[in-house]
C-alpha cells in the first residue's frame, strides 16, 4: 500500500506542476458558473430552486467533459511511461505493477475529485449565495458531483486499458478519443436507430434498461436526471423516470462495475507486458 | 567463492523469431566487477533487463540474490539491487532532490541521506533544480544516484559511461570501486572494451546474442590470439636481411627502412637480444583491447542468426 500511495501522490503532485489540477477545475467552474447563472434565469416563472436546474444542466455538460478530461489525463499514464524509458526503472524498484496501476489511479482520481468538487462546488456556492434560494435541492446537486468523479474514475480506467493495450503513444490517444465519441455519443445514436427500426417488438423496456447500463454515460445520465421528480420533470425524464428504470442502485453499481473491470483488466494486461 | 550475486543459465530470449540472446551462462560473485561488452544489438540491454524481472526469458534460469527477480516475491530482491538504465530517463518537472526523493521512499531508505548522496556524485549545486534543466551528464549522476540507493548489493548499469567527458567517467568509476571494494556486485555494459581496463575484473564479450568470451582482459589477449610483434628501424634494412638469412628469417618490411618480426611473447627477450648494432626506434607493439575485441568479433561470431 504504501509503494501504491507514493505513487500516487507523485502523480498527483506531477497533476500540479504541468498545470492539469488549475486548468481543469478553472475550466470546470468555468463552464458551471456560466451554466448556473445563464441556465438558472428562467426558474422564477416555474418556481424550481435555482440549484435544482444546475444539477440537470451540469450533468449534461459533465457527460461530454469529464470523460473527455479523464481519458486524456489517462491514456498516457502506461504507454507513456513505458516510452519515456521511465517505467523500467520504475518496476526495478520494489514495487509490483498493480501498485503502479493503482497508484496512478488514485492520483489521477484526486485530481479529477479536486477538480469536479471544486469547481462545480464553486458554481453550487454562488447560486444558493446569490439568488438566496432554498437549499433544498443540494442532495441532488452534492448526488450529482459524486457521480461525476465517479463517472471520471470509470473513464480514468478505460484509458489505463488503452494505454496498456497499444504499443504506441499516438495510438493511445486516438483510441481514447475513439472511445470517448462512441460512449458520448455514437452508443446513444446507435441505440436509438434500434429502437427506432425495432417498433419495440423486441426491445422491450428491461432490455433496454440493460442495454443503457453498457454505457457508463447513460448510467450516469439516468442517475442524475431521472433520479427525483423534480429534477426528472425539468430534464424532460419524467416519463423516463416514472417508468421502471433499473434503479440507482444498478446504475451506480453499473458505474463502479466500469470502474472496476477495466482496472483489473489493465492490471492483467500490465503483468504480461514486456517492458 | 560464495554464491554468485548474479547468476544465468543457459538464458535465452527470442523476440517473436528474432534470437536476442542465446545460452547464455554468466556467473557474478559478490565483490566483482563485471564489464559486459559488445555492440548495440549485441543483447547486453536484454540480459539486464531479464536480471531484472522486466523480462522474462524464453529459455534457461536466472537468478538474482538466489531468487527469480521475475517472480512475485522479487520485491525483497529489488530492494537490494541498483539499477541504472541506458540513457536514463527521468522526470523533467521534478527537481534533482524530489526525484531521489521520490525513488529513496520507494524503496524505503530515509530521505535524510539524498543531499549527502547528491554530493557524492557532484549534483549538490543543482539539487533545487528541475531535472529537465540538466545536461547529459548531470542527468547521468542523477541516475547514478538513484542506483546507489541504499548501498545495494548488486548494481547493474546500462552503459554507464556513454556521453560522459572523461573526468567524470573517471569519478564514475571511482564510485563504482568504492561500491565493490564495500562487497557489492557490480555488472556494467558498454561498446567499447579498452574503456574497461584496468576498471573491472572480468570481460564477458556478447556478439548477436552470444557470449562469445568471458575472462579478465590479459586472459582475452591470450584467448585472442594475436602475437606481439616488434618493430625497429635499420638503415639499408633491405640489405641486412639479404646477407643475414638466418637472422631475419620471418621479418618483414612493412615500409623503407623499417622492420617487423612477429614472435610470441616468451621469444621477444631472446628476439631483442640477438639485434644487430644500427637498430633504431626499437618497439613492441601489443594488440590493442581494440584490436582484441575486433578479433573476437570476426573469428568467434556467431554462427548467422535468422535476421
Amino acid at each position: 500500500m504504501r509503494a501504491t500511495l507514493i505513487i500516487a501522490g507523485k502523480e498527483l503532485r506531477d497533476g500540479m506542476r504541468n498545470r492539469w489540477v488549475v486548468a481543469t477545475t478553472l475550466l470546470l467552474a468555468i463552464f458551471a458558473l456560466t451554466l448556473a447563472f445563464l441556465g438558472a434565469a428562467p426558474t422564477g416563472s416555474v418556481k424550481v430552486a435555482p440549484l435544482a436546474i444546475t444539477v440537470v444542466s451540469l450533468s449534461s455538460l459533465t457527460i461530454f467533459l469529464v470523460p473527455l478530461i479523464a481519458l486524456l489525463l489517462a491514456y498516457d499514464a502506461i504507454v507513456g511511461e513505458v516510452d519515456r524509458g521511465t517505467m523500467a526503472l520504475l518496476l526495478a524498484y520494489p514495487v509490483a505493477r498493480w501498485q503502479v496501476v493503482l497508484g496512478k489511479f488514485l492520483g489521477h482520481l484526486a485530481i479529477l475529485a479536486f477538480a469536479t468538487v471544486v469547481g462545480y462546488g464553486a458554481a453550487g456556492l454562488a447560486l444558493v449565495l446569490s439568488t438566496d434560494s432554498g437549499t433544498e435541492a443540494w442532495r441532488p446537486f452534492a448526488g450529482m458531483v459524486g457521480s461525476s468523479v465517479l463517472l471520471g474514475a470509470a473513464s480514468v480506467a478505460m484509458g489505463y486499458l488503452i494505454s496498456t493495450l497499444v504499443r504506441d503513444r499516438g495510438t493511445a490517444g486516438g483510441i481514447a478519443i475513439g472511445v470517448w465519441l462512441l460512449f458520448v455519443l455514437v452508443y446513444d445514436m446507435a441505440l436509438l436507430g434500434v429502437l427506432v427500426a425495432d417498433q419495440g417488438r423486441t426491445v422491450n423496456g428491461a432490455v433496454l434498461n440493460g442495454l443503457l447500463l453498457f454505457n457508463p454515460a447513460d448510467a450516469y445520465r439516468l442517475l442524475n436526471l431521472a433520479g427525483t421528480a423534480d429534477i426528472s420533470m425539468f430534464s424532460g425524464m419524467s416519463g423516463l423516470a416514472a417508468q421502471d428504470h433499473p434503479g440507482q442502485a444498478a446504475l451506480l453499481a453499473a458505474l463502479v462495475g466500469w470502474t472496476v473491470l477495466p482496472l483489473l483488466a489493465a492490471i492483467t494486461l500490465f503483468n504480461r507486458r514486456q517492458v | 567463492m560464495s554464491e554468485p550475486t548474479v547468476l544465468l543459465e543457459g538464458v535465452a530470449k527470442a523476440f517473436g523469431r528474432q534470437m536476442a540472446v542465446s545460452e547464455v551462462d554468466l556467473a557474478v560473485e559478490p565483490g566483482t566487477c563485471v564489464g559486459l561488452v559488445g555492440h548495440n544489438g549485441a543483447g547486453k540491454s536484454t540480459m539486464i533487463k531479464m536480471m531484472l524481472g522486466l523480462l522474462r526469458p524464453t529459455a534457461g534460469r536466472v537468478r538474482v540474490l538466489g531468487e527469480d527477480p521475475a517472480s512475485r516475491s522479487a520485491a525483497n530482491v529489488r530492494l537490494a539491487l541498483g539499477y541504472l538504465p541506458e540513457n536514463v530517463a527521468l522526470h523533467p518537472s521534478m527537481t534533482g532532490l524530489e526525484t531521489l526523493a521520490f525513488y529513496a521512499r520507494l524503496k524505503r531508505q530515509p530521505v535524510a541521506r539524498n543531499p549527502e548522496l547528491l554530493e557524492r556524485v557532484g549534483l549538490a549545486h543543482a539539487a533545487g533544480r528541475r531535472v529537465g534543466t540538466y545536461s547529459k551528464g548531470m542527468r547521468q549522476r542523477l541516475g547514478l544516484a538513484q542506483a546507489l540507493l541504499g548501498s545495494p548489493r548488486a548494481m547493474l548499469l546500462d552503459e554507464p559511461t556513454s556521453g560522459l567527458d572523461p573526468e567524470l567517467r573517471q569519478s564514475f568509476y571511482d564510485i563504482i570501486a568504492d561500491l565493490r571494494d564495500e562487497g557489492a556486485s557490480v555488472l556494467l555494459s558498454s561498446h567499447a572494451l579498452a574503456e574497461l581496463e584496468g576498471r573491472v575484473d572480468r570481460v564477458v564479450v556478447m556478439n548477436q546474442g552470444r557470449k562469445v568470451a568471458d575472462g579478465t582482459i590479459h586472459e582475452l589477449r591470450r584467448l585472442a590470439g594475436i602475437r606481439p610483434r616488434v618493430r625497429l628501424r635499420l638503415d639499408g634494412g633491405l640489405r641486412a636481411m639479404a646477407n643475414g638469412p638466418p637472422l631475419w628469417q620471418g621479418w618483414s618490411q612493412p615500409a623503407r627502412g623499417m622492420l617487423e618480426a612477429e614472435c610470441d611473447e616468451d621469444e621477444i627477450a631472446s628476439l631483442l637480444q640477438c639485434l644487430p648494432p644500427g637498430s633504431q626506434d626499437v618497439e613492441v607493439i601489443r594488440p590493442s583491447l581494440d584490436d582484441i575485441y575486433a578479433e573476437f568479433l570476426r573469428h568467434r561470431a556467431a554462427p548467422g542468426e535468422t535476421a
